[in-house]
């Protein structure tokens, strides 16, 4: 995909986050939409593609009154969002439409309208993961980090790190969830999740929503916000069984989408001002600083234990303050771009100084699927 | 039922010959006979050379532990916490998630690499599944 050739020129996520229980799953969806229709300064009309995950686009176009000619319902977990500017870069430079909204929301925490999560028994991981007592994300999502820290040499303290860090930017954000300091004993104190997994090592279970609107780069100068420009994306995926990923020493999905992002970018990690990487649990930095390159995988414990990605380091990372500390209300996705976008605006609450260069990481399921988006704010 | 049980596989055709093998005490893996890629979970055709002249046969169930969690909150239904989900690696290449018996489901005792024997556990008479317990020196 050619650069620069497509813009975010709308942002938003819904009025409240965290606990919303006077909301079902769907109208969070129409509140995030409403939100970034005006931030773009739109009307519903004037709307002519849609991308959702988990609720079908059939489902939040009828809600919301939109007929249009580009539907995208990739549903592949937290990073579907990823995948969904992904494509409508695709299809706004293919002439497919001109002004696409993508949408997510979800109501993770009351689970009010919100369709239960189930696996099919006849499924792969029906017969062969869930009669071994796995059960929902934190039974899954850190069955690699045993290994990860073996063949690299990482350490309790220095995963721990990662949430102490994040909880720091978190404190600088009026909409985050946690925002009181911890020191990497309170997480390794916290109680017991899945070992090696305590609380404060895992994300938190919000309610919320957020979404965007794309447009072709030539009308983006056009519209009330600072344009975000999409330099490079990347995507892939790999298995939905973690039992089956090819190694646990990295993501494969991760390894696709991200070389993928930065190659069509055409830009170094030098030049990264800006970096979000899908905090689901705290090993998945660590993964993706080492799956995207920016330093031997060795490394990745001792950048961040060592401070690099806290406010005043030299890579600021998840600077809304993760899903560990800001928001997860099941596909946070989303919030990383969204966080992305606002960092590119100027306007983030933890605002990087003269930040140009945004990576935004995602992933979905257990290290299933993965989406990049390189943001800039210059043409 | 009283208490909430085990989650219990439903087998589709392709699978069959898997469980079928586990109720008669093996653990049933494929190889490819065009290129001789053995192979988990099951399917009739090589999915690294997508010939559809594949093999079933027994695994030796030797296997080393390649990495787990030992899960605490929230338990399965059916599972006391708290107990360790484990991804093993078979002498024959594959991986697969187990848990581990016979052993205390401590970090002390769950090393990685540890030497594991495969141990069938009979859910009822349809199912019966393959967990791994510590290799006998």
């Amino acid at each position: 995909m050619r650069r620069n050739q497509v813009a975010v020129v709308g942002a938003a996520e819904t009025t409240k986050l965290g606990v919303i229980p006077d909301m079902s799953q769907i109208q969070l969806h129409a509140d995030a939409a409403l939100n970034a229709i005006a931030d773009a300064g739109l009307k519903l009309s004037d709307i002519d593609g849609i991308a959702t995950a988990v609720e079908t686009p059939q489902q939040i176009a009828h809600y919301l009154g939109i007929t249009p000619t580009w539907v995208d319902g990739t549903s592949v977990g937290g990073c579907s969002f990823m995948l969904h500017v992904r494509h409508a870069a695709a299809a706004i430079e293919a002439g497919l439409c001109k002004t696409v909204l993508i949408t997510h929301a979800e109501s993770g925490k009351s689970m009010i309208g919100k369709p239960p999560r189930s696996i099919p028994a006849y499924s792969l991981q029906g017969q062969f993961e869930a009669p071994f007592g796995v059960y929902g994300p934190p039974s899954m999502f850190p069955i690699p980090v045993l290994r990860f820290m073996k063949t690299y040499g990482i350490t309790h303290e220095q995963i721990a790190s990662v949430a102490v860090a994040q909880r720091e930017w978190a404190a600088k954000n009026p909409r985050a969830m946690m925002k009181d300091p911890i020191t990497v004993a309170d997480v390794l104190n916290s109680r017991m999740i899945a070992y090696p997994f305590r609380l404060l090592q895992c994300c938190l279970v919000t309610d919320g929503g957020g979404a965007l609107i794309l447009t072709s780069a030539d009308r983006a100068k056009d519209f009330p916000q600072k344009p975000v420009y999409i330099l490079g994306t990347g995507e892939s995926v790999e298995t939905p069984m973690v039992s089956q990923m090819e190694t646990f020493d990295s993501s494969r999905a991760f390894k696709v989408a991200g070389p993928t992002a930065f190659k069509e970018a055409g830009i170094a990690h030098k030049d990264v001002d800006h970096l979000m990487i899908y905090d689901a649990f705290a090993h998945l930095p660590l993964y993706g600083l080492g799956d995207l390159g920016f330093m031997p995988y060795e490394e990745t414990g001792k950048f961040i234990a060592d401070g690099n990605t806290r406010p005043g380091g030299k890579l600021p990372l998840n600077t809304n303050g993760g899903g560990l500390s800001y928001m997860h209300s099941g596909m946070y996705g989303m919030y990383a771009l969204q966080e992305s976008v606002r960092q590119m605006r100027g306007i983030a609450p933890a605002q990087v100084k003269d930040a140009k260069i945004s990576v935004c990481h995602g992933v979905g399921g257990m290290f299933a699927a993965s989406g990049t988006i390189i943001f800039t704010n210059e043409k | 039922m009283a208490e909430a049980a085990r989650a219990r596989p439903i087998p589709t055709p392709e699978t069959q010959h898997f469980w079928d093998g586990t109720k008669a005490g093996e653990l049933r893996l494929q190889r490819c006979d065009a290129c001789d890629h053995v192979y988990f979970p099951p399917r009739p055709f090589c999915p690294s050379c997508a010939s559809r002249k594949v093999s079933v046969f027994p695994a030796s169930g030797k296997a080393t532990l390649y990495s787990y969690v030992i899960n605490h909150r929230p338990p399965a239904p059916g599972f006391t916490p708290p107990y360790a989900i484990a991804v093993v690696t078979l002498e024959e290449g594959p991986r697969m998630m187990t848990n581990i018996v016979d052993c205390p489901q401590t970090p002390e005792a769950l090393v990685l690499d540890m030497p594991l024997k495969v141990t069938f556990e009979k859910l009822d008479d349809a199912i019966t599944l393959p967990l791994f317990a510590p290799a006998k020196a």
